[in-house]
């Protein structure tokens, strides 16, 4: 389970402030698929970014599985960005000159699993890249892209994926391929967020929750 | 992560821009070029001065008259040791084998138009078998020439060289102080050792010597060589006591004679090579140094350079120290790399200046280890805060790095 209270994050370009986050409060139970939609600017990838234990709000508490994630350390963040929680980038965020297997392997090998080759290969079958295992990510489209991303993210079994604009640099076909891929993970049991500005995408999602200007303007 | 796949990450990346790494590694691979081949040339110095003190001699104890346990000068006109000293060590002491009583000086010796100023070694029989001497021509003296007043020359190689520039020796007659002397035989050459050169002399019969040519009633030396086996320390207290019995000495007195045996020597030649070692050794190692920062300067860029790689392991899952393990492998390997190619260069180098030198170099095994764990240090030292500023790196603006 997820909840944030009065989160609050504030960035400043020189003499101007901007408030990405204004007191966003929110609770998303285990085995949701909620969309997060707003215009760009509007603190959407500010609320991932915390919610995926990259970022630490200005005030306000976030609370994960129960835990105060403030109170946690560096190491363990990372253990819980490891164990706890996949994330999907809109721009893949792949290392480049390592095959898709080695990609997915790599969250496994941090958590110092010894069947890691095997477990990356399935998350890849999974995920309909069985036949691509030895590729580098310069030599797969960008659906194939995201999907050894998405794979990736789900490889370590993690209770929550986040996925900040999964579809954002896809087409429209590819985008629907993906989506189907993130229903069919949430069918399994996985908590999804994903950030979009699609409504096609977000429509696809159960729950949406509306952003503008850092501040949660509609929820359902 | 395991170890053995961040080794294999590491030379995929380093693979992967092979010139820089190539650059990175030079200072390493001639820092460990340098100080391989600067310890061969002191180790192969130190081998010399070792193989010639040996070649002096095994087993042997030297008694010289004069005080030396306090520095400074001697009165080199110490008159205390004389033949019955010599004489006494051979027949109360049991452990001893063999003595050489020997008289030292110099005189002028000609031959023909030929005219040098050397050492003249007056010597008894046993003197060539002590010091390990072997006769390359003609013949040793005899037994019956050594007890009388004989007029036979030994020549040392040098010596022989000198006057007998393109001529055999043997036969010949030469003058020493104005005395005519039979050369017998030419001594085979022993090399330097440092303060005598022992194919500078020319050995004369002890007898000649004492009598005729130097007219001196005392010894300059008395070489003792022990029986196989014996206690050095015992020998040497047992003719210092004998000595100091011989020569009536209160027990307020001090020995008016020194023993010295060869780990003394060793002792001494060893400390002014060790000496020698570090100083090649130091400077050496000032180009590690400077290698060391080279690959800073690479692991800073490479750091700087791969900001979002590091963001994306972050975001999956790597702790600091994963981090840090990496990139400290990666210099690590850089390092240990040009430590190989740098002992590779070293022993190639010391093998050319052998070669082509008069320098003896010896590359000894230890050396070789030190250098692969001083660059290995250098890859852990100079690769830690590289390293280190990676593994801090916020992760969330490590991702937003273009």
């Amino acid at each position: 389970m997820i909840q944030t209270k009065n989160l609050r994050k504030t960035y400043r370009f020189g003499e101007t402030e901007v408030r990405a986050l204004d007191n966003v409060s929110l609770r998303i139970d285990p085995g949701e698929m909620v969309a997060i939609t707003g215009a760009s600017g509007s603190g959407k990838s500010t609320l991932m970014h915390i919610l995926g234990c990259l970022d630490t709000p200005d005030t306000g508490e976030y609370l994960l599985e129960g835990r105060n994630v403030a109170a946690l350390s560096r190491d363990e963040l990372a253990q819980v960005r490891n164990r706890r929680i996949g994330f999907v980038f809109q721009s893949f965020n792949l290392l480049p000159r390592v095959s898709a297997l080695e990609n997915v392997e790599l969250p496994l090998l941090y958590a110092g699993r010894h069947d890691a080759r095997q477990a990356a290969s399935q998350a890849l079958t999974t995920v309909g890249l069985g036949d691509r295992l030895g590729h580098d990510p310069s030599q797969l489209s960008g659906g194939q892209r995201q999907r050894v991303a998405i794979a990736r993210a789900m490889v370590g079994e993690p209770a929550i994926i986040l996925a900040d604009e999964p579809t954002g640099n896809l087409d429209s076909r590819t985008s629907l391929e993906i989506m189907a891929l993130f229903t069919q993970l949430n069918a399994g049991g996985h908590t999804i967020i994903l950030v979009t500005h699609d409504a096609q995408v977000a429509a696809i999602c159960r729950r949406q929750i509306q952003f503008l200007d850092g501040r949660v303007v509609a929820a359902c | 992560m395991l170890t053995w796949t961040l080794i294999k990450i590491a030379c995929q990346t380093l693979l992967a821009n092979p010139l820089r790494t190539f650059l990175a590694m030079l200072g390493i691979i001639i820092g460990v070029g340098a100080v391989i081949s600067m310890l061969a040339l002191g180790s192969g110095a130190k081998a010399q001065v070792m193989g010639r003190v040996t070649a002096m001699g095994t087993n042997l104890l030297v008694v010289r008259p004069g005080n030396d346990n306090r520095g400074g000068v001697r009165s080199q006109a110490n008159q205390s040791l004389k033949l019955a000293d010599a004489d006494s060590i051979l027949h109360n002491l049991p452990q001893v084998e063999a003595v050489s009583p020997l008289v030292m000086g110099r005189a002028q010796v000609k031959y023909l138009n030929q005219n040098i100023n050397t050492t003249i070694t007056g010597a008894p029989l046993t003197y060539l078998s002590l010091r390990d001497f072997e006769v390359s021509k003609g013949q040793s003296f005899s037994a019956l020439e050594d007890e009388h007043v004989a007029r036979l020359a030994l020549l040392g190689a040098n010596a022989a060289e000198q006057l007998f520039p393109d001529q055999n020796p043997v036969g010949e007659t030469i003058r020493v102080k104005n005395v005519n002397f039979k050369v017998v035989g030419v001594l085979k050459a022993k090399g330097d050792q440092g303060w005598f050169n022992p194919d500078d002399m020319v050995v004369i019969p002890l007898a000649t010597a004492m009598k005729q040519i130097l007219g001196q009633e005392y010894l300059s030396e008395i070489d003792v060589k022990m029986a196989a086996g014996a206690n050095a320390k015992a020998v040497e207290q047992q003719i210092g006591a004998l000595l100091r019995s011989n020569h009536r000495l209160r027990p307020e007195l001090e020995d008016d004679f020194h023993v010295r045996n060869q780990s003394d020597l060793v002792e001494m030649a060893s400390s002014f090579t060790r000496t020698f070692s570090l100083l090649l050794g130091g400077i050496a190692s000032i180009s590690l140094i400077v290698g060391g920062i080279g690959i800073m300067n690479i692991m800073l860029v490479t750091v700087t350079e791969r900001t979002r790689e590091i963001g994306i392991r972050k975001a999956i899952g790597a702790r600091e120290w994963d981090i840090l393990r990496q990139f400290l492998l990666e210099s690590i390997v850089i390092s240990g790399l040009g430590g190989v190619l740098g002992i590779a260069l070293g022993v190639t180098a010391a093998w050319l200046i052998g070669r082509f030198s008069d320098f003896t170099l010896l590359i000894e095994g230890q050396s070789i280890v030190l250098a692969l764990a001083v660059s290995a240090s250098v890859g852990i030292f100079f690769g830690y805060y590289p390293a280190r500023r990676a593994a801090l790196l916020n992760p969330i603006e490590a991702l937003r790095y273009e």
